[in-house]
Protein backbone atom coordinates (compact mmCIF):
# COMPACT_ATOMS: atom_id res chain seq x y z
CA UNK A 1 0.00 0.00 0.00
CA UNK A 2 2.95 2.34 0.69
CA UNK A 3 3.92 2.12 -3.01
CA UNK A 4 0.42 3.25 -3.94
CA UNK A 5 0.70 6.36 -1.75
CA UNK A 6 4.14 7.27 -3.09
CA UNK A 7 2.88 6.92 -6.67
CA UNK A 8 -0.28 8.87 -5.79
CA UNK A 9 1.76 11.76 -4.37
CA UNK A 10 4.03 11.82 -7.44
CA UNK A 11 1.06 11.71 -9.83
CA UNK A 12 -0.88 14.44 -8.03
CA UNK A 13 2.23 16.62 -7.76
CA UNK A 14 2.83 16.19 -11.50
CA UNK A 15 -0.79 17.00 -12.35
CA UNK A 16 -0.83 20.04 -10.03
CA UNK A 17 2.37 21.49 -11.42
CA UNK A 18 1.16 20.82 -14.99
CA UNK A 19 -1.81 23.05 -14.25
CA UNK A 20 -0.08 25.68 -12.07
CA UNK A 21 3.36 26.40 -13.55
CA UNK A 22 3.77 29.60 -15.56
CA UNK A 23 6.11 28.26 -18.24
CA UNK A 24 4.21 26.03 -20.67
CA UNK A 25 7.25 23.85 -21.44
CA UNK A 26 7.60 23.07 -17.73
CA UNK A 27 3.89 22.23 -17.70
CA UNK A 28 4.44 19.68 -20.49
CA UNK A 29 7.31 18.07 -18.53
CA UNK A 30 5.17 17.89 -15.36
CA UNK A 31 2.39 16.37 -17.43
CA UNK A 32 4.77 13.59 -18.51
CA UNK A 33 5.50 12.85 -14.84
CA UNK A 34 1.76 12.60 -14.12
CA UNK A 35 1.22 10.25 -17.08
CA UNK A 36 4.14 8.05 -16.00
CA UNK A 37 2.76 7.90 -12.45
CA UNK A 38 -0.63 6.82 -13.78
CA UNK A 39 1.03 4.16 -15.95
CA UNK A 40 2.77 2.76 -12.85
CA UNK A 41 -0.59 2.72 -11.03
CA UNK A 42 -2.00 0.67 -13.92
CA UNK A 43 0.90 -1.76 -13.61
CA UNK A 44 0.23 -2.05 -9.86
CA UNK A 45 -3.40 -2.88 -10.69
CA UNK A 46 -2.20 -5.94 -12.70
CA UNK A 47 -3.18 -4.31 -15.98
CA UNK A 48 0.21 -4.70 -17.64
CA UNK A 49 -1.00 -4.21 -21.20
CA UNK A 50 -2.87 -0.99 -20.40
CA UNK A 51 0.10 0.26 -18.38
CA UNK A 52 2.52 -0.20 -21.26
CA UNK A 53 -0.01 1.18 -23.75
CA UNK A 54 -0.27 4.24 -21.47
CA UNK A 55 3.51 4.67 -21.53
CA UNK A 56 3.66 4.25 -25.32
CA UNK A 57 0.69 6.48 -26.15
CA UNK A 58 0.86 9.18 -23.46
CA UNK A 59 4.46 9.42 -22.32
CA UNK A 60 5.62 8.69 -25.87
CA UNK A 61 3.22 10.21 -28.36
CA UNK A 62 0.91 12.72 -26.65
CA UNK A 63 3.72 14.42 -24.68
CA UNK A 64 5.78 14.83 -27.87
CA UNK A 65 2.68 16.17 -29.68
CA UNK A 66 2.13 18.71 -26.89
CA UNK A 67 5.75 19.85 -27.04
CA UNK A 68 5.49 20.22 -30.84
CA UNK A 69 2.32 22.29 -30.48
CA UNK A 70 3.96 24.50 -27.82
CA UNK A 71 7.00 25.16 -29.99
CA UNK A 72 4.95 25.72 -33.17
CA UNK A 73 2.70 28.26 -31.46
CA UNK A 74 5.46 30.05 -29.53
CA UNK A 75 3.59 29.57 -26.26
CA UNK A 76 6.86 28.94 -24.48
CA UNK A 77 7.22 32.67 -23.75
CA UNK A 78 5.47 33.37 -20.46
CA UNK A 79 2.71 35.96 -21.04
CA UNK A 80 2.85 39.22 -19.11
CA UNK A 81 -0.90 39.39 -18.54
CA UNK A 82 -1.07 36.34 -16.26
CA UNK A 83 -1.65 32.70 -17.07
CA UNK A 84 -5.11 32.32 -15.56
CA UNK A 85 -8.37 33.30 -17.19
CA UNK A 86 -10.51 36.19 -15.93
CA UNK A 87 -13.12 33.73 -14.66
CA UNK A 88 -10.62 31.62 -12.71
CA UNK A 89 -12.56 31.81 -9.44
CA UNK A 90 -15.71 30.28 -10.99
CA UNK A 91 -13.62 27.49 -12.56
CA UNK A 92 -11.94 26.74 -9.25
CA UNK A 93 -15.28 26.64 -7.42
CA UNK A 94 -16.75 24.24 -10.02
CA UNK A 95 -13.72 21.93 -9.78
CA UNK A 96 -13.80 21.95 -5.96
CA UNK A 97 -17.53 21.17 -6.00
CA UNK A 98 -17.01 18.26 -8.42
CA UNK A 99 -14.20 16.87 -6.26
CA UNK A 100 -16.20 17.14 -3.04
CA UNK A 101 -19.19 15.35 -4.58
CA UNK A 102 -16.99 12.55 -5.96
CA UNK A 103 -15.01 12.17 -2.72
CA UNK A 104 -18.22 12.20 -0.68
CA UNK A 105 -19.71 9.46 -2.87
CA UNK A 106 -16.56 7.31 -2.60
CA UNK A 107 -16.29 7.73 1.17
CA UNK A 108 -20.01 7.06 1.68
CA UNK A 109 -19.85 3.77 -0.22
CA UNK A 110 -16.56 2.73 1.43
CA UNK A 111 -18.07 -0.23 3.26
CA UNK A 112 -19.85 -1.55 0.16
CA UNK A 113 -16.71 -1.55 -1.98
CA UNK A 114 -15.01 -4.95 -2.40
CA UNK A 115 -11.77 -5.58 -0.53
CA UNK A 116 -8.70 -7.53 -1.65
CA UNK A 117 -9.34 -10.03 -4.40
CA UNK A 118 -7.03 -12.44 -6.20
CA UNK A 119 -4.93 -10.79 -8.85
CA UNK A 120 -6.37 -11.55 -12.30
CA UNK A 121 -3.88 -13.19 -14.63
CA UNK A 122 -4.22 -11.46 -17.99
CA UNK A 123 -1.72 -12.46 -20.64
CA UNK A 124 -1.20 -10.54 -23.86
CA UNK A 125 -2.44 -13.62 -25.75
CA UNK A 126 -5.78 -13.40 -23.91
CA UNK A 127 -6.04 -9.69 -24.70
CA UNK A 128 -5.35 -10.41 -28.36
CA UNK A 129 -7.92 -13.21 -28.46
CA UNK A 130 -10.54 -10.96 -26.86
CA UNK A 131 -9.76 -8.14 -29.30
CA UNK A 132 -10.10 -10.50 -32.26
CA UNK A 133 -13.28 -12.24 -31.10
CA UNK A 134 -15.64 -10.42 -28.74
CA UNK A 135 -14.29 -6.88 -29.27
CA UNK A 136 -13.56 -7.07 -32.99
CA UNK A 137 -16.25 -4.53 -33.95
CA UNK A 138 -15.03 -1.83 -31.50
CA UNK A 139 -11.48 -2.55 -32.70
CA UNK A 140 -12.45 -1.89 -36.31
CA UNK A 141 -14.37 1.26 -35.35
CA UNK A 142 -11.34 2.55 -33.43
CA UNK A 143 -9.19 1.83 -36.49
CA UNK A 144 -11.54 3.90 -38.68
CA UNK A 145 -11.64 6.65 -36.02
CA UNK A 146 -7.86 6.84 -35.80
CA UNK A 147 -7.54 7.01 -39.60
CA UNK A 148 -10.18 9.74 -39.79
CA UNK A 149 -8.57 11.67 -36.92
CA UNK A 150 -5.14 11.45 -38.53
CA UNK A 151 -6.41 12.69 -41.90
CA UNK A 152 -8.47 15.39 -40.16
CA UNK A 153 -5.55 16.60 -38.05
CA UNK A 154 -3.30 16.81 -41.11
CA UNK A 155 -5.92 18.72 -43.11
CA UNK A 156 -6.70 21.11 -40.23
CA UNK A 157 -3.05 21.88 -39.50
CA UNK A 158 -2.01 21.94 -43.18
CA UNK A 159 -0.77 25.25 -44.49
CA UNK A 160 -3.21 26.68 -47.02
CA UNK A 161 -1.01 28.15 -49.70
CA UNK A 162 -3.84 29.82 -51.65
CA UNK A 163 -4.85 31.98 -48.68
CA UNK A 164 -1.26 32.87 -47.88
CA UNK A 165 -0.88 34.59 -51.27
CA UNK B 1 -10.13 1.89 3.83
CA UNK B 2 -10.24 -0.60 1.00
CA UNK B 3 -7.61 -0.21 -1.74
CA UNK B 4 -10.36 0.51 -4.27
CA UNK B 5 -11.37 3.64 -2.30
CA UNK B 6 -7.79 4.89 -2.52
CA UNK B 7 -7.74 4.51 -6.29
CA UNK B 8 -11.17 6.13 -6.65
CA UNK B 9 -10.12 9.10 -4.49
CA UNK B 10 -6.90 9.51 -6.46
CA UNK B 11 -8.87 9.45 -9.73
CA UNK B 12 -11.36 12.00 -8.35
CA UNK B 13 -8.49 14.29 -7.30
CA UNK B 14 -6.77 14.08 -10.72
CA UNK B 15 -10.12 14.67 -12.43
CA UNK B 16 -10.71 17.78 -10.30
CA UNK B 17 -7.18 19.08 -11.01
CA UNK B 18 -7.69 18.56 -14.75
CA UNK B 19 -11.10 20.24 -14.62
CA UNK B 20 -9.72 23.21 -12.69
CA UNK B 21 -6.91 23.57 -15.20
CA UNK B 22 -9.22 23.29 -18.21
CA UNK B 23 -11.53 25.94 -16.75
CA UNK B 24 -8.94 28.44 -15.50
CA UNK B 25 -5.91 28.40 -17.82
CA UNK B 26 -5.72 30.89 -20.69
CA UNK B 27 -3.46 28.89 -22.99
CA UNK B 28 -5.43 26.58 -25.31
CA UNK B 29 -2.73 23.89 -25.14
CA UNK B 30 -3.02 23.76 -21.34
CA UNK B 31 -6.80 23.41 -21.61
CA UNK B 32 -6.19 20.34 -23.80
CA UNK B 33 -3.71 19.03 -21.21
CA UNK B 34 -6.41 19.40 -18.56
CA UNK B 35 -8.82 17.39 -20.71
CA UNK B 36 -6.18 14.66 -21.13
CA UNK B 37 -5.76 14.51 -17.33
CA UNK B 38 -9.53 14.09 -16.92
CA UNK B 39 -9.58 11.23 -19.46
CA UNK B 40 -6.70 9.57 -17.62
CA UNK B 41 -8.52 9.82 -14.30
CA UNK B 42 -11.51 8.09 -15.89
CA UNK B 43 -9.19 5.34 -17.16
CA UNK B 44 -7.84 4.84 -13.64
CA UNK B 45 -11.42 4.38 -12.40
CA UNK B 46 -12.15 1.82 -15.13
CA UNK B 47 -9.01 -0.20 -14.38
CA UNK B 48 -9.56 -0.07 -10.60
CA UNK B 49 -13.15 -1.29 -10.92
CA UNK B 50 -12.02 -4.02 -13.33
CA UNK B 51 -9.32 -5.19 -10.91
CA UNK B 52 -11.54 -5.30 -7.82
CA UNK B 53 -14.79 -6.21 -9.58
CA UNK B 54 -16.42 -9.64 -9.42
CA UNK B 55 -15.46 -10.81 -12.95
CA UNK B 56 -12.00 -9.56 -13.95
CA UNK B 57 -11.61 -12.46 -16.41
CA UNK B 58 -14.32 -10.90 -18.64
CA UNK B 59 -11.86 -8.05 -19.43
CA UNK B 60 -14.63 -5.45 -19.86
CA UNK B 61 -13.12 -2.54 -17.91
CA UNK B 62 -9.70 -3.41 -19.29
CA UNK B 63 -10.91 -3.18 -22.91
CA UNK B 64 -12.87 -0.01 -22.17
CA UNK B 65 -9.70 1.65 -20.86
CA UNK B 66 -7.75 0.46 -23.91
CA UNK B 67 -10.30 1.95 -26.34
CA UNK B 68 -10.50 5.08 -24.23
CA UNK B 69 -6.72 5.55 -24.61
CA UNK B 70 -7.08 5.21 -28.40
CA UNK B 71 -9.92 7.77 -28.54
CA UNK B 72 -7.95 10.15 -26.29
CA UNK B 73 -4.97 9.92 -28.62
CA UNK B 74 -7.19 10.80 -31.60
CA UNK B 75 -8.67 13.71 -29.62
CA UNK B 76 -5.22 15.03 -28.72
CA UNK B 77 -4.06 14.92 -32.37
CA UNK B 78 -7.14 16.78 -33.68
CA UNK B 79 -7.17 19.24 -30.77
CA UNK B 80 -3.53 20.23 -31.14
CA UNK B 81 -4.00 20.49 -34.92
CA UNK B 82 -6.86 22.91 -34.28
CA UNK B 83 -4.70 24.95 -31.87
CA UNK B 84 -1.97 25.25 -34.50
CA UNK B 85 -4.54 26.26 -37.12
CA UNK B 86 -6.05 28.90 -34.80
CA UNK B 87 -2.58 30.24 -34.01
CA UNK B 88 -1.89 30.60 -37.74
CA UNK B 89 -5.08 32.65 -38.23
CA UNK B 90 -5.10 34.79 -35.08
CA UNK B 91 -1.43 34.67 -33.92
CA UNK B 92 -2.43 33.83 -30.36
CA UNK B 93 -3.41 30.81 -28.26
CA UNK B 94 -4.88 32.95 -25.48
CA UNK B 95 -8.48 31.81 -25.05
CA UNK B 96 -9.59 35.13 -23.53
CA UNK B 97 -8.65 36.83 -26.82
CA UNK B 98 -10.21 34.22 -29.12
CA UNK B 99 -13.80 35.36 -28.75
CA UNK B 100 -15.21 35.01 -32.26
CA UNK B 101 -15.87 31.96 -34.43
CA UNK B 102 -15.35 33.75 -37.75
CA UNK B 103 -11.79 33.54 -39.08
Amino acid sequence: MIVFWILAVVTVAGALSAMLLRNVVHCALALTVAFAGLALEFLRLDAQFVGFAQILVYVGAVAILVVFAILLTRSSETPQTGVFSRTWLAGLVVAAAVFSVLAWAVLQSGAALPHESAAPQVTVAEVGNALMSRYVLPLEIVAVLLTAAMIGAVIVAMHEKKEAK
Amino acid sequence: MSPLSGYLLLAALIFAIGLAGALTRRNAILVLIGIELMLNAANLNLIAFWRYGPHPEALTGFMFALFSIAVAAAEAAVGLGLVISIYRHLHTTDLDEISRMKG
